[in-house]
């Protein structure tokens, strides 16, 4: 178990920077997980981490000791590979052993701790076979298991499950949490995939462009995202985005089309924003309703459990989740309700959150 | 797309066996000369039946060239050029491929060079060297001035020797300094995945670690195939054993075949040449035989 410092960290390829000064201090035992679409450097971070690539600038500190200049082997950490990266030509119990092998572990005491290790993960009548023999899931196993064996500091675990099939996906996602909860040891996982991302972590790091956007446990990132793009990129279908302009009595919507009835707090009048309502906060009312804004049903997706309803207002998509009986028609008009407290509000400059603004129920103007 | 219909099944295996007559009929033709004695084997034509004194004619060549340690020279000389090839390619594509050093690009090129200059090309300054192997560092030692500036404090005047000529060492050298065997490996470790690399390094494995254990038992088939085609490149080499080994006792077996071609004026005994030559091609077919299975897996396919 061990705390992880990252301070003002960058990484450059020859003029290219990718991360662009990272700052993040993970805990003793937590499992955190990086978050951002591809190539948004959460990897290179993680390898950073590890020792793999070298770090460009700044400092990352294991258990208070900067590790920058250490070798992989000396920094106390393991790592789970997205494509496994087993040996090929070893068999389960030699993969999983190898690392005891190269430090020079007794061959009863590696044999102890590989069946002990294959206990865990329910690997034991595989530790002959090679990894060509094996199916996704055993494999992945398997390379946790080589991850386990050495008792590391510190797990670090590279988009692990992106190559298995849905339903292994969700099994070994809380076979991964069940690990954790047992081992204890600090984690840092890196994914592109949101549920993941909520389901895993105590905390959630994400990233876009090089740069963390926002840190925070799984329900403050979903409830208060800190940027425009965390409240798009976390929560699927994507938060709906209207832009707008402030004006004296609240906001105008899509060019003036729309409005909404806020109070300005400070902003100045003319300031561009963007007001983000989450799908499941969209309540689907008769039109006309008085405060709802009106729209037409361009498309409906059946998810069994619920529907995603595309809508259209004036011209910007608009989507909304609802589990209720009602199965608009396309082409029909219906209206939109949401809260008040439902709204966020962001710089259409800064991509920022504004917490200025104090929202008030949404009325068709014009 | 593969048709089958009994016509074309016809043809494909007619052209099939006509290659396959074309390929062996010198080999059948070398062995019945082989069986005849000294009166058949000079009839126009050949009688093609085979005679009965193939035991004869062999034992005479093993005998008149002394095969059985020139066998041996052979077996050593292209045993170690294989070795030496394996080895030697291994490890500089490992250093290509792995390391990133000043200067690595310009020795990439430098080894790519000696693609362009076999043997043959270089073969009387490689002679030369291995006259004295010395010789060069003598010289840079003349040249700069050393040598003089030696004699006059010590008064010793320097001169280097050590002259590889006569020996297995000197047999197999030059041979196995060329680059088809590195680009072979280079080749292949650029299909290793990173991924695994990275893996050896986290479970705490060093560069040589990481050759030994991981990439080595990977290329075994590369080895197979490699160590198979230079083993058949050395054993039938001609011109620089017939050039460096004057002396009888480093002779290879393929050099002293001449010993059983008839000379001009001798008798014309063409079937113990014969039967010598299929002495000669025995080991080489073993080889290939025995190394067959790892051999075109090596070169056709890459298991990962």
């Amino acid at each position: 178990m061990a705390s992880i410092t990252i301070r003002d960290v960058r990484k450059s390829y020859a003029k290219m920077q990718v991360v662009h000064g990272v700052n993040l201090d993970i805990r003793s035992g937590e499992f955190v997980v990086i978050l951002g679409p591809s190539g948004c450097g959460k990897s290179t971070l993680l390898r950073m981490i590890a020792g793999l690539e070298e770090i460009s600038d700044g400092t990352i500190a294991i258990d208070g000791a900067v590790v920058n200049r250490l070798e992989p082997r000396e920094r106390g950490c393991a790592m789970v590979f997205q494509n496994y990266a087993l040996y090929p030509h070893m068999s389960v119990a030699q993969n999983i052993g190898y690392s005891l092998k190269v430090a020079g572990v007794p061959a009863a005491e590696r044999t102890q701790r590989i069946q002990a290790v294959a206990r865990i993960l329910e690997l034991e009548h595989l530790l002959d076979r090679k990894p060509m023999a094996l199916s996704g899931g055993q494999r992945q196993r398997v390379a946790m298991g080589r991850a386990m064996i050495r008792e590391p500091k510190v797990f670090l675990f590279d988009e692990p499950l992106s190559n298995l099939d849905a339903k292994l996906r969700v099994q070994m996602r809380s076979e991964i949490r069940k690990l954790h909860r047992r081992l204890n040891a600090t984690s840092v996982f890196v994914t592109h995939d949101q549920v993941e991302a909520m389901t895993l972590a105590d905390r959630l790091v994400v990233m876009n462009g090089g740069c963390v956007e926002q840190v925070g446990t799984p329900a403050e990132v979903y409830s208060r995202p800190a940027s425009r793009f965390v409240a798009t990129f976390v929560g699927a279908p994507a938060m709906n985005m209207l832009e707008g302009t402030v004006a004296l009595d609240g906001v105008s919507l899509l060019g003036g089309s729309r409005k909404l009835n806020v109070s300005r707090a400070g902003l100045p009048v003319g300031s561009k924003v963007a007001v983000g309502v989450r799908p499941e906060a969209v309540r689907m009312v008769a039109p006309g309703t008085p405060g709802a804004l009106d729209a037409t049903v361009d498309l409906v997706e059946e998810l069994g459990a619920g529907r995603v309803v595309y809508v259209d207002l004036d011209g910007a998509s608009f989507s909304v989740v609802t589990s209720e009986t009602v199965h608009p028609e396309p082409g029909s008009a219906v209206g939109l309700q949401f809260a008040e407290s439902d709204l966020h509000f962001f710089s259409s400059e800064t991509g920022g959150r504004l917490d200025v603004f104090k929202a008030s129920v949404p009325e068709a103007a014009l | 797309m593969v048709e089958r219909t009994p016509i074309l099944n016809f043809f494909t295996h007619v052209i099939l066996f006509a290659g396959f007559v074309f390929c062996v009929a010198p080999f059948v033709i070398v062995a019945i000369a082989a069986s005849h004695n000294l009166k058949d084997v000079n009839d126009v034509p050949m009688s093609l039946l085979p005679g009965s004194d193939f035991w004869v004619n062999i034992k005479t060549a093993w005998t008149t060239a002394d095969l059985g340690p020139k066998l041996f020279n052979s077996f050593v000389m292209a045993a170690g050029v294989a070795a030496g090839k394996v080895i030697i390619s291994a490890l500089t594509a490992f250093s290509i491929v792995y390391f990133r050093y000043p200067g690595r690009m310009l020795i990439f090129w430098l080894i790519f060079v000696t693609l362009m200059l076999p043997l043959e090309v270089r073969i009387v300054p490689t002679y030369a060297v291995v006259a004295n192997v010395l010789s060069p560092y003598q010289a840079i030692m003349d040249v700069t001035g050393i040598s003089w500036l030696i004699e006059k404090i010590s008064g010793v005047q320097v001169s280097l020797s050590l002259g590889l000529l006569n020996s297995y060492t000197g047999l197999i050298m030059p041979l196995i300094a060329t680059a088809t065997g590195t680009f072979l490996y280079r080749q292949f470790f650029l299909t290793v995945p990173d991924e695994l690399t990275e893996a050896a390094r986290m479970d705490g494995a060093g560069a040589l670690r990481f050759f030994v254990d991981i990439l080595l038992p990977l290329s075994r088939n590369n080895m197979a195939a490699l160590g198979t085609i230079m083993f058949l490149w050395a054993w039938n080499q001609y011109v620089w054993p017939l050039l460096i080994t004057t002396d009888q006792s480093h002779a290879t077996a393929v050099t002293e075949l001449k010993q059983l071609i008839p000379n001009v004026g001798g008798a014309p005994e063409w079937h113990i040449a014969m039967a010598g030559t299929l002495i000669v091609m025995l080991p080489p077919l073993i080889v290939v035989v025995l190394m067959q299975r790892w051999f075109v897996r090596g070169l056709i396919a890459t298991e990962k």
